[in-house]
């Protein structure tokens, strides 16, 4: 058994752009490397970070490991039995242990249902209410949980703030008594306010029901305040993996470096912003063989072209895909 | 004349909306120098964005309404102009780069024809004249082989090289004042880091003004030289860049501040600001921010604070710094 609640191994998501009987004829089309054979593992109780630009494959990530896409590799373990297998009833159980929380909490409400239509629904799936009363009685708590007065059970999402919304999102995901939740980018469109107190709501949850997280963002200081690990995903590999202070205070990777380099501190006696790396976000289509990377990077060799590097532990718990080490 | 380049005066903007009046702008007063680099912070909803398009005079009438105060631009009031004047200044001697490129910029014309329609009917360039011009300006803003690129649609960039489009198209008439509603928003850290770079490199070599206007205080901790500080309308703090971040006076530049995940420590709770942000409909009276404040007073419900210097250069609107 493995120490990891919930575990990727080689999980993989290629998708086939110009899929059409013509071009498959032609053997012209492309494949769209999303995620591209990534392992990480999160233990109980853990959050894990997992951050990196637009289009690196971290919400395609997060989709694979609720089996909200299927993926077109790997194994998916939960407590070492891999979901990947699982027949649709099997599924519907799991899903009871991993929520997800989304980035807009304005689509992500329906907005003809009440709040407590809202969060009734996951407790009638579930079949976890028997009647009307218990639904409400759990539907109160749970606005309570998440700091939401009880007033407000029969209102409609537009009668709340953008916070307000994420909070009523959370308590959703929560509804079903989850061990694990994947946020996608949960706190990034809120105000900085608003951001923080979100922020301190995902760490309370944590301490009072003992949760599990993977959390996705693209800021790095989120990441830095919530994480105890951070895995830093670019253009669908993860090229380093390590404990939060490690990653943050010692980066191996390029990329790492770059990132952190690039991020403007409010602090205007630290030095401003510089970007180490030079053009653009490589794409995932069809990318050449070697690191992906290799473009951009300033250390960039022969052999980065050709071989795309695997993880390597430099230190304990610390691993890094660069052969420039 | 003063050095100022632009100055607004107790400038108040509402909208006449059909469930009711919107004051988005409540007396705001500031001043932006030759050369400055000027950052207006705050959350959504404060009115940063109102501030920006009524210097531009793009505040549709009805339903919005300048119910007081002005703006002077170079010694002359904005509102005074006759709407061909305005459109001559538009783009000549103040210029706009908006937070998402793409519904800013039109996306069934080639990048090329956009850029090159300013500089003919501003400029009075011809075909030719302007599209040599498009391409020397695309090649400042470092979009790779822009000879090439003239033809491309909106479509076929990515964010960051459509922000640089962007900045060149404002830059074209070469104006004296550039406004920046959240240029770096939509974009990544890496591209955030590439674009501001740019927009100081031009700043510099134009020696223009700029309004930079965002919600992420790393970027103002950079970006500019003095910083206004806006929550619900009002303009509650104004000073220079390193006096706010060392020396913060109001109690929302204070929690805003505090709010901030940091990259160098980690710290198991933020210290948030408490509550949520008013309806802008329905504003608490008296100071906007006293129900989230830790220290209101009695005073806080009835008047708003008005503007005081704190120390030199250093203003600030809060009932506080009476005692």
């Amino acid at each position: 058994m493995s120490e990891y609640l919930l575990e990727a191994r080689n999980l993989t998501k290629h998708f086939m752009l110009d899929s059409d009987i013509v071009s498959r004829l032609a053997g012209k089309t492309r494949t769209l490397k999303a995620v591209d054979g990534i392992n990480f593992g999160v233990r109980a109780g853990e959050t894990l970070g997992l951050v990196g630009e637009s289009g690196c494959g971290k919400s395609t990530t997060a989709r694979l490991v609720t089996r909200l896409v299927e993926p077109t590799a790997g194994e998916v373990l939960l407590r070492g039995e891999n979901l990947l297998n699982f027949d649709r009833k099997q599924m519907q159980k799991t899903r009871k242990s991993i929520q997800m929380v989304f980035q807009d909490p304005y689509s992500s409400l329906n907005p003809r249902k009440t709040i407590m239509q809202i969060l009734s629904r996951p407790l009638e799936v579930h079949k976890l209410a028997n009647n009307w009363i218990e639904k409400r009685k759990r539907v109160l708590e749970l606005l309570n949980l998440v700091g939401l007065g009880e007033e407000h059970v029969d209102r409609y999402p537009h009668e709340f703030s953008g916070g307000q919304r994420q909070r009523i999102a959370i308590a959703r995901a929560l509804a079903v008594d989850p061990e694990i939740i994947i946020g996608d980018e949960p706190v990034s469109a809120l105000d900085v306010s608003i951001q923080a107190q979100v922020l301190n709501l995902f760490r309370e949850l944590q301490e009072k029901l003992s949760l599990t997280y993977i959390f996705i963002a693209h800021d790095l200081s989120v990441i830095r305040h919530i994480s105890n690990r951070v895995a830093v995903m670019y253009v669908g590999k993860i090229v380093e993996t390590g404990n939060v202070a490690d990653i943050f205070n010692q980066p191996k990777h390029p990329y790492t470096k770059a990132l952190l380099d690039a991020v403007p501190e409010a602090d205007p006696t630290v030095p401003p912003p510089v970007l180490t790396l030079k053009g653009e976000v490589a794409t995932p289509i069809d990318p050449p063989p070697g690191c992906r990377l290799c473009s951009r990077c300033p250390k960039v060799t022969d052999i980065c072209n050709k071989v795309s590097p695997e993880l390597v532990e430099t230190s304990p718990e610390h691993f890094v895909a660069c052969h420039n080490l | 004349m003063s050095d100022n380049v632009l100055d607004i005066e107790n400038l108040t903007v509402r909208f006449h909306l059909k469930r009711g009046h919107l004051t988005a702008i409540d007396g705001l007063t500031f001043s932006v120098k030759h050369g400055e680099t000027f950052g207006l912070v705050g959350e959504s909803g404060s009115g940063k964005s109102v501030t920006a398009r009524s210097i531009m005079r793009l505040i549709p009438t009805p339903p919005g309404e300048i119910v007081s105060g002005r703006i002077m631009f170079n010694g002359e009031d904005i509102y005074e102009k006759t709407n061909d004047e305005m459109r001559a200044m538009r783009g000549k001697e103040v210029a706009m780069v908006f937070q998402e490129p793409m519904s800013a910029l039109n996306p069934v014309f080639t990048v090329g024809s956009q850029i090159s329609d300013a500089l003919r009917t501003n400029m009075g360039m011809s075909k030719s004249e302007a599209n040599d011009r498009v391409v020397e300006l695309l090649q400042l803003v470092g979009i790779p082989s822009p000879g090439s690129r003239l033809d491309s649609y909106v479509h076929e960039f990515s964010g960051g090289m459509r922000q640089r489009v962007m900045l060149a198209m404002a830059l074209s008439c070469d104006p004296t004042f550039l406004i920046a509603d959240e240029p770096t928003t939509a974009l990544d850290v890496t591209i955030q880091a590439v674009i501001l770079d740019l927009i100081r490199s031009m700043i510099e070599r134009f020696n223009m003004s700029l309004i930079f206007i965002t919600h992420n205080l790393g970027v103002v901790a950079h970006a500019c030289d003095t910083i206004g500080v806006m929550y619900a309308s009002h303009l509650v703090e104004l000073g220079s860049t390193k006096e706010i971040f060392a020396n913060p006076q109001h109690p929302y530049t204070v929690g805003l501040l505090n709010s901030i995940p940091r990259l160098d420590t980690q710290t198991k709770f933020l210290t948030p600001i408490k509550g949520l942000v008013c309806n802008m409909m329905d504003p608490p009276t008296g100071c906007k921010f006293h129900p989230r404040c830790d220290h209101a007073m009695d005073i806080c419900h009835q008047e708003i604070p008005k503007m005081k210097e704190l120390a030199p250069g250093h203003f600030g609107a809060c009932h506080l710094h009476d005692l």
